[in-house]
């Protein structure tokens, strides 16, 4: 089928283009489809343990997604009229924020305490205009003292204050509407800040909550959709232009990466795909792949028309000669990347699919529509001038050929340092770090960690299991114990109990005499306490976020550093223990957006390497069955895992964590780099099956496709240093990587296969004779 | 305006209209909207006191839901809010609790507690009542009584629910601290009983609809539901209200709503 495709497209050529063109404008029309949702959920799978616990225990209190206004005074001191009325004015205008539910702020904390047998509940800050000296002092005194507020909403030095907007997203069946809803809380609440440092030139704002979170991933998605794909193409243009040499020849590939892409979106959007943080990249991706193809294509093409065959002739030729290994490549590229669905990370496996299917379109196109374009175009090349000199591929063959004998141990030496320094990496997700310095977000994020708090957060659900089981003085003294180990843990910044509530209520409810400061005795004072403060809270500023329906459970919500998955994993086993250590009647479960991320990274890279072993397995039969040999087949498999162990090793060196966009690394350059070890060792096999010796035939195969392959790695390597410069993490350092495996898998193309060759495959003269091509 | 006139706009509109204003349009949507609740007020005027015993059951989004069972007296107080009495009863750790409350239209309401297990009487100062009702989707306000000085009105349009004609009318509260934008009621054109309340949050969104059912008339005049339901639209959570054993004109006076009143309370 696919020789009567090529045959066609050089036969009738303007055919051929118009069929394609069409079919093209059809799958892209589904681009229309296409919708980009930029929250943190799009990692997670709808049945991740993490996310269902997180989910449920909002259900079973309050949502809790917060996006937060960092609020930073000349003075260091937010106690002061201007400040806190900056901070009271602020929190009014918050409560407009799209999908608010509560807003949180030092001014409008419910303060009570007795008057004679009174008791008052107001926000502490009521009329900032009325304030005085005294007054100032008091909110000072009652603010720092507050444990619900300080290292919360208040630094407790008193120099930076925080306004929590909790807001109610949409999730389950709305979920498509996140993106939007994201968007929306965040523009208002940007916009808010502007109108306020306006107003208050001298006060510095920053932005932070997952809300923030959320807007940073979507930022920089399109950002990277914005400057990347446009350099991407850029640099392509560059490149085959300069390789090339041909206006022509360059416009056409061109011309067959914009279909390539433009079938592929449109595809994915009839196929219901949308665009994410992740899948954004699909274009930069398949562009760079879909180049290799073109490139192979018209290399050879231009090679044989400057040996002084006719276009036509010249075509034909390399359409022969290419038709198989384009194939063979683009399948083992697919499948690396089909893997991805062994992700645990949804966008990831749809990046995967994506990436597969844009692989396959350009295979096709590059073998139809691209002769048939090279075929109209009037292509023509100067007569061989520059063989003169052979390429300097060539000669490094000849030097590789000639040392091999000390490059092997040295290889050796090499390889087996690499797998070790790999093997010291370790999985690490830290989400605020996803986004390097130059983004508001982690520079928000930053300024929080070092005057506040750390942005993660860790919530604990206890549930007694009985209705008004909360209110029982056992288990409102495991909580109050619960919340002080948390409290007392280093990498804790702060905790919200309801123990808190209870005590300072019994304190009130006693003339405000501090050594009432303690939990009340009898489950009916608990329970009357808490029916009296409910009645007297303002709307939205209640306890529900606390205390489920039937107050048979509370959530104890924690302000964590912004620590890597490791250690906050940890820390929440650590916790878990303590619960079933110190409080066996109680049911724990933990959840958060933190919590979600710490776990992902892990999980994925176990499913991963999984995905990885079938991509192996699968990748060597089908290399096996083009290079119709075992004995090369099982060789070929040294080349194809070498360059991701020397790259994972310099990584170590590098950075040495792999954060979860990293685990699809392995799978997916795996499907690229094969493509170096199936044109090199075809030619090999092919210069052997002539007749030629070991050292001829590796002669042989740098001569023929040595040039190809160092202009493939240059255009990949290209490809994926451009990805690297993302300043989201989870896409610059996959960039990064898989270019420098790419680099790693020429140099052991270059030097560690020829010498493994030359000494181990001399003995016998190969039999197994090559598919022919 | 005068509330009679109402009375007869629903049977002769259009005739009378045109007969005793020479021009029609003169009353404004804001006229119209207060003469509707002017109405709705005078109808209930002289129920005197109730007692009634009261379950709420509170679900989340999910399905879950518990039960909370009070006692309620009002005392009708002409030219202020009313008076109400709450005793609790279930939860059983909360039960004896008792709640006093004297509503005013436009001042904070003046509200005591009695803490059983306190052995004490505790008053209340807040501004607040806009907060959940022993966690349920009720705020205090939205079970206090209908005063006519506590919102300013405008009269929407009129619409067909469940085959009755209302009127549409949106609320405005007067008082800074309701947790309300607005709320938009459906009254209904026969009998001034509202059949629906939409309440929107402070950023203008639909926060709860509160829904009535099961109209009961007392005394061949005073109008209740023996049935309510409240949802929150944001969080899916609901609270379904349900009155049973309603009476009126118990014999409660003045002495059985203050702070004495309230210990002996059970």
């Amino acid at each position: 089928m696919q020789q009567s495709w090529s045959e066609h497209s050089l036969r009738a050529p303007w055919r051929t283009i118009i069929i394609w063109l069409l079919i093209i404008a059809g799958a892209a029309a589904g681009a229309q489809q296409l919708y980009f949702r930029g929250d943190y959920k799009v990692y997670f799978e709808d049945d991740n343990p993490q996310r269902l616990a997180y989910e449920n225990m909002q259900a079973q209190f309050s949502k809790n997604d917060t996006a937060n206004i960092i609020i930073a005074p000349p003075t260091d001191n937010v106690f002061t009229q201007r400040t806190l009325t900056l901070v009271h004015e602020m929190t009014e205008a918050a409560w407009q924020t799209p999908y608010s539910s509560r807003v949180d702020a030092i001014t409008n904390y419910q303060h009570t305490y007795a008057e004679e047998d009174d008791l008052v509940v107001e926000d502490l800050v009521y009329r900032p205009d009325m304030l005085d000296d005294d007054a100032i002092r008091e909110v000072r005194r009652v603010a720092l003292s507050e444990p619900s507020l300080v290292n919360r909403l208040v630094s407790d030095e008193g120099n930076v204050a925080m306004i929590a907007i909790t807001v109610n997203m949409p999730d389950g069946e709305n979920i498509h509407k996140l993106g939007a809803a994201v968007n929306e809380v965040s523009n208002h609440v940007l916009a808010l800040s502007k109108t306020f440092q306006e107003k208050y030139p001298d006060h510095r704002f920053y932005q932070t909550g997952v809300v923030f979170m959320n807007h940073a991933f979507d930022v920089e998605a399109q950002g990277d959709a914005r400057t990347l794909v446009p350099g991407m193409f850029l640099a392509i243009i560059v490149i085959l232009w300069i390789l090339l040499r041909s206006i022509l020849a360059t416009l056409a590939t061109l011309l067959v990466i914009v279909t390539t892409i433009a079938s592929t979106l449109g595809l994915a959007g009839w196929m219901g795909y949308f665009m994410s943080t992740a899948t954004v990249n699909v274009p930069t991706l398949v562009m760079t792949l879909a180049v290799a193809d073109c490139v192979h294509l018209i290399a050879s093409m231009l090679f044989y028309m400057r040996e002084g065959n006719s276009k036509q002739q010249a075509l034909s030729q390399a359409i022969a000669v290419n038709r198989m290994p384009v194939f063979i490549t683009s399948a083992t590229t697919a499948i690396g990347f089909l893997t991805l669905n062994f992700s645990d990370v949804p966008v990831l496996v749809d990046l995967g699919n994506l990436t597969a299917l844009g692989v396959m379109i350009a295979c096709a196109l590059s073998l139809s529509l691209l002769p048939a374009m090279l075929r109209v175009l009037p292509i023509t090349v100067r007569p061989r001038q520059q063989d003169a000199n052979a390429d300097w591929t060539e000669r490094l063959g000849d030097w590789v050929i000639a040392r091999h004998k000390r490059i092997l141990p040295l290889s050796v030496l090499v390889v087996g340092v690499a797998v070790w320094a790999s093997l010291q990496n370790q999985v690490n997700d830290i989400p605020t770090d996803y986004f390097d310095a130059r983004t508001a977000f982690r520079q928000s994020t930053d300024f929080q960690s070092e005057h506040l708090s750390g942005m993660s957060t860790m919530d604990f659900a206890l549930y007694t299991g009985e209705e008004s089981g909360i209110n029982h003085p056992d288990v409102l003294a495991r909580v109050e114990a619960f919340g002080d180990w948390l409290q007392s843990q280093p990498e804790v910044d702060h905790v919200v109990s309801i123990t808190d509530v209870f005590k300072r209520l019994n304190k009130n409810m006693h003339g405000d005499d501090p050594a009432y400061y303690r939990l009340p005795e009898e489950q009916e004072l608990a329970a009357q306490y808490l029916l009296l403060y409910e009645m007297s809270l303002p709307y939205g500023l209640d306890i529900n976020n606390q205390v489920n329906l039937d107050k048979s459970a509370t959530r104890v919500m924690v302000t964590l550093q912004n620590l890597g998955s490791r250690e906050f994993t940890a820390f929440e086993q650590r916790a878990l223990d303590w619960v079933a250590d110190n409080a066996p009647g109680l049911r724990v479960t933990s959840g958060s957006p933190s919590v979600m991320f710490a776990h992902i990274g892990e999980t994925n890279m176990r499913s991963m390497l999984r995905g990885t072993l079938l991509a192996l397995v699968l990748i060597s039969l089908l290399l096996v069955v083009a290079l119709r040999s075992w004995r090369l087949g099982l060789i070929s498999l040294l080349p194809n895992l070498l360059p991701a162990a020397l790259g994972f090793g310099l990584w170590a060196l590098w950075s040495g964590q792999i954060n979860m966009g990293l685990s699809v690394v392995l799978s997916m350059s795996l499907g690229i780099i094969v493509d170096d070890t199936v044109h090199f060792l075809s030619k090999y096999a092919h210069a052997k099956r002539d007749g030629k010796d070991t050292a001829q035939s590796v002669h042989y195969a740098f001569r023929s496709v040595g040039r190809a392959l160092w202009i493939t790695t240059l255009v990949l390597t290209v490809g994926f240093g451009v990805l690297s410069l993302s300043s989201f993490a989870l896409n610059s350092d996959m960039g990064m990587l898989t270019a420098t495996i790419m680099v790693c898998a020429l140099i052991v193309d270059f030097i560690f296969l020829p010498t493994f060759l030359l000494r181990f495959d001399r003995a016998e003269q190969q039999k197994g004779s090559l598919h022919e091509t | 305006m005068k509330p009679n006139r109402l009375t007869l706009r629903s049977l002769l509109l259009p005739v009378l209209l045109s007969l005793v204003f020479s021009n029609v349009q003169a009353q404004t949507a804001e006229e119209k909207g207060l003469a509707i609740a002017k109405e709705r007020k005078a109808r209930d005027r002289g129920w005197g006191d109730t007692q009634a015993d009261m379950s709420m059951i509170l679900r989340t989004a999910h399905g879950q839901e518990t039960e909370r069972k009070m006692r309620v007296k009002s005392l009708e107080v002409m030219e202020d809010g009313d008076k109400g009495l709450t005793i609790f009863d279930q939860p059983r750790d909360v039960k004896g609790t008792a709640f006093l409350n004297f509503s005013h239209p436009l001042e904070p309401d003046d509200q005591w507690m009695y803490l059983p297990a306190l052995k004490r009487v505790k008053r209340i100062a807040s501004r607040n009542k806009s907060g959940p009702f022993m966690g349920s989707e009720f705020a205090f306000e939205d079970m206090s009584s209908f005063e006519v000085e506590k919102y300013r009105y405008r009269y929407l349009r009129d619409e067909t629910l469940d085959g009755q004609t209302m009127f549409v009318v949106e609320h405005v509260p007067v008082d800074k601290y309701s947790g309300y934008s607005k709320m938009v009621a459906w009254v209904d054109q026969a009998h001034y009983r509202p059949f629906k309340i939409e309440y929107y949050d402070r950023k203008g969104d639909l926060l709860k609809v509160l829904t009535m059912y099961d109209y009961r008339q007392y005394l061949d005049k005073y109008w209740r539901p023996q049935r309510a339901e409240m949802y929150n639209e944001q969080t899916g959570k609901s609270t379904e209200m349900i009155t049973h054993n309603m009476t009126f004109r118990t014999g409660l006076s003045d002495s059985d709503f203050d702070k004495n009143s309230l210990k002996r309370a059970r």
